[in-house]
């Protein structure tokens, strides 16, 4: 079965679409257009290309976690390096590409939101590459607790801007972001970080991030000669795992597993996990999973990883969720602190927060599975910026 | 032809202007919005737009912000809502628009909203994150009960698609007079001027012009190039400043009232094209 998806409007089956206000609809017609041109244009591919090699460096190598493996006495697990990319995070595949399309369109003023910091980071570095000035809305909450991309941020001359508004993280960066643009939408490039927001973000970001299942099949097939049994990314808005599952969909052996944020635990209603407890409904642009009451009214969310604590979930996960081609399982604050203290200990990588969760899924999976078997973890990045966080934890332990 | 079909055609032909007042359903509660609505009325609004609360208005200041904030605080949702609307009906003449966001529709249900909303004697809806892209899936029901979509047109808005929004449109036209959110830039007039004239070339549909209009003053002079003004976040902030005060409604209303004065006053001038 092979479709064409999205669908022209940005459909993913009853997901996706562009639920936009009208001051913004010409500017999303305009950025789909721009980015119809770059698909059929070479040397924009090969422009991307050379900034992800020479810039960001990759390829990411995919590690074979000999000692993980031991210790879980399962499957083998390999972990995908998206945290040895410049910035360390698979976020500036996509902030790359995107600033390289703004600059097509001749916009020198970018803007984002960021939840840990790891997108906000990325888009400062490409703004500093290519000259562009660069507004970063980033909740009062992340900005205590991720305090080390805020510096990162300042320091690559971007400006941070707090936003004090319903619970202070990502959801209400992203709403400061779209009320700015609405302000300054003529002269000014939103580069949304995940696989969310209104068509076209959706299937442009994936479309970025997808260099990284692409390296990954190549590599797998050099080195185990096959393809993996099951695919492991964590969900935020859910770029990293899109970029992970994509160029496997067609794969249908493969299994692909998002892991979202459990919080405090699903029971106790404090969590970040969209698809596994929300309801279908329309948030920033799109229809997808969302965190809700019976009222239609946005839930507050909760998770120790800043970057997954969202209450949406990009729509092509929620298109894969209802086909069931993916399946999405939870993992709570605690189960991604031990994960993220025991990859630390016994191979020497700080995973981000965030990456900590899909390491806790393959915890759990690998040793009920044998060892003939095959996982792929996305390690969408490094932890250097949750040290304070965990050093807290510890001390309170 | 709905109420507001009808209120525009009585406008036209005593060559008046509508006043459309913005107020947020439920702050400070909804039995004084209700109070305000009938003092709205008889200080001479024409048409009532009524703020459904939302967690995440995007498209919204400050000012409607919060006052959506307290709001939700207060438990009001769309059931309350129109609950209110309904009564208000039984006691008045005046056209009620519902404008909000689209989750809280969608997660009541887009049918029965738009049963429910018809029995109320909801007129009309504006659902800011529904371009004509995505608006079907409502439409389907609220056409069929006869409740009038309003869209938006903004500076942005190539005059082409003016053409095939307003070509779907029922009711009015709400045309967005600034780049931004709800209550913070100040319109230009020169530049409404230069609008109107390109919207007004394309469609015959009443336009009314709001966002960041907030004194009698700027009222009365947008007023000459548009079919009505829609004031929001100025009456929002009273509502806010005076929640306290026995005579809020009084003071609200007056205000109201000295919009209306104002955008009446330059049809002598400017405008004096009655048909008699
Ligand atoms: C390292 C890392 N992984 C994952 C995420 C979650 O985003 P997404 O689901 O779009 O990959 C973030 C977001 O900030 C992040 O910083």
């Amino acid at each position: 079965m092979k479709t064409q998806l999205p669908d022209r409007e940005g459909h993913f089956g009853v997901f996706g679409g562009r639920y936009a206000a009208e001051t913004l609809m010409p500017a999303i017609i305009e950025l789909e257009e721009a980015d119809k041109e770059i698909k059929k244009d070479k040397t924009f591919a090969k422009e991307y290309a050379s900034y992800l090699r020479d810039y960001s460096g990759r390829e990411t190598p995919l590690y074979f976690a000999e000692r993980l493996t031991e210790k879980l006495g399962g499957a083998k697990i390999y972990l995908k390096r998206e945290d040895l990319n410049h910035t360390g995070s698979h976020k500036i595949n996509n902030t790359l590409g995107q600033a390289l399309l703004a600059r097509r369109m001749g916009k020198r003023k970018i803007i984002a939101e960021t939840g840990a910091g790891q997108h906000g980071v990325a888009t400062a570095t490409v703004a500093a590459l290519f000259g562009m000035e660069c507004k970063i809305f980033m909740g009062r909450e992340d900005i205590e607790r991720q305090s080390p991309n805020v510096f990162r941020m300042k320091i690559l001359g971007a400006e941070v801007v707090p936003v004090i508004s319903g619970t202070d993280t990502l959801k209400d960066a992203m709403n400061e972001a779209m009320r700015y643009w609405v302000s300054h939408v003529k002269d000014t490039y939103y580069v949304i970080g995940t696989t969310a927001g209104p068509h076209p973000y959706p299937v442009m970001v994936r479309n970025f991030q997808s260099v990284i299942g692409r390296e990954v099949k190549r590599q797998i097939l050099k080195k185990e000669g096959r393809l993996p049994d099951v695919l492991i990314a964590c969900i935020g808005g859910g770029s990293n795992a899109m970029g992970l599952f994509y160029p496997f969909r067609n794969d249908v052996d493969v299994v692909m597993t998002g892991v979202e944020a459990g919080g405090k635990g699903i029971t106790t209603g404090m969590h970040a996990a969209s698809i596994a407890e929300g309801k279908v409904g329309v948030l920033h642009g799109n229809k997808t999973y969302l965190l809700q009451d019976e009222r239609g009214q946005v839930r507050d969310t909760c998770s120790i990883a800043a970057g997954l604590d969202y209450p949406g979930v990009g729509p092509e996960h929620s298109y894969l969720h209802s086909t069931g081609r993916a399946g999405y399982v939870t993992v709570d604050d605690r189960e991604a602190t031990d994960a993220f203290l025991f990859l630390s200990e016994c191979e020497g990588i700080i995973p981000a927060m965030e990456s900590a969760h899909a390491v806790a899924y393959a915890m759990k999976l690998a040793p009920t599975m044998s060892r003939e078997k095959v996982i792929v973890i996305n390690l969408s990045g490094r932890g250097d910026k949750d040290a304070g966080i965990i050093a807290e934890k510890l001390e309170v332990r | 032809m709905g109420r507001i079909g009808e209120k525009f055609r009585q406008l036209r032909e005593k060559g008046e202007k509508a006043l459309v007042a913005y107020i947020v359903a439920g702050d400070p509660s909804l039995e004084i919005t209700r109070e305000i609505i009938l003092g709205f009325k008889d200080a001479g609004v024409d048409i009532i737009e009524l703020g459904v609360p939302f967690s995440d208005p995007t498209a919204d200041g400050p000012v409607i912000q919060v006052a959506s904030g307290r709001a939700l605080e207060q438990g009001t949702d769309l059931i309350s809502i129109l609950d209110m609307v309904e009564s208000v009906n039984k006691s008045a003449d005046i056209p009620i628009v519902l404008f909000g966001y689209y989750n809280p529709i969608f997660a009541y249900g887009n049918k029965r909203f738009a049963q429910r909303a018809r029995v109320a004697g909801v007129d009309g809806i504006l659902v800011v994150d529904l371009p004509p892209e995505e608006s079907r899936e409502l439409r389907k029901y609220t056409d069929q009960a006869g409740i009038d979509f309003i869209s938006l047109l903004a500076p942005t808005t190539s005059s082409e698609r003016i053409r095939k929004i307003s070509e779907e449109a029922t009711g009015f036209l709400y045309y967005v007079s600034v780049t931004g959110v709800t209550g913070t830039k100040k319109p230009r007039v020169s530049d409404i001027r230069d609008e109107m004239k390109r919207v007004r070339s394309i469609t015959g549909m009443p336009v009314v012009v709001g966002f960041g209009i907030s004194t009698p003053g700027q009222a009365g002079e947008i007023a000459p190039y548009a079919d009505g003004i829609v004031v929001g976040s100025a009456f929002v902030h009273m509502i806010e400043e005076h929640a306290g005060d026995s005579n809020m409604v009084n003071i609200v209303s007056d205000y109201a009232k000295e919009i209306k004065t104002a955008i009446e006053a330059p049809r002598n001038k400017l405008w004096g094209i009655s048909d008699c």
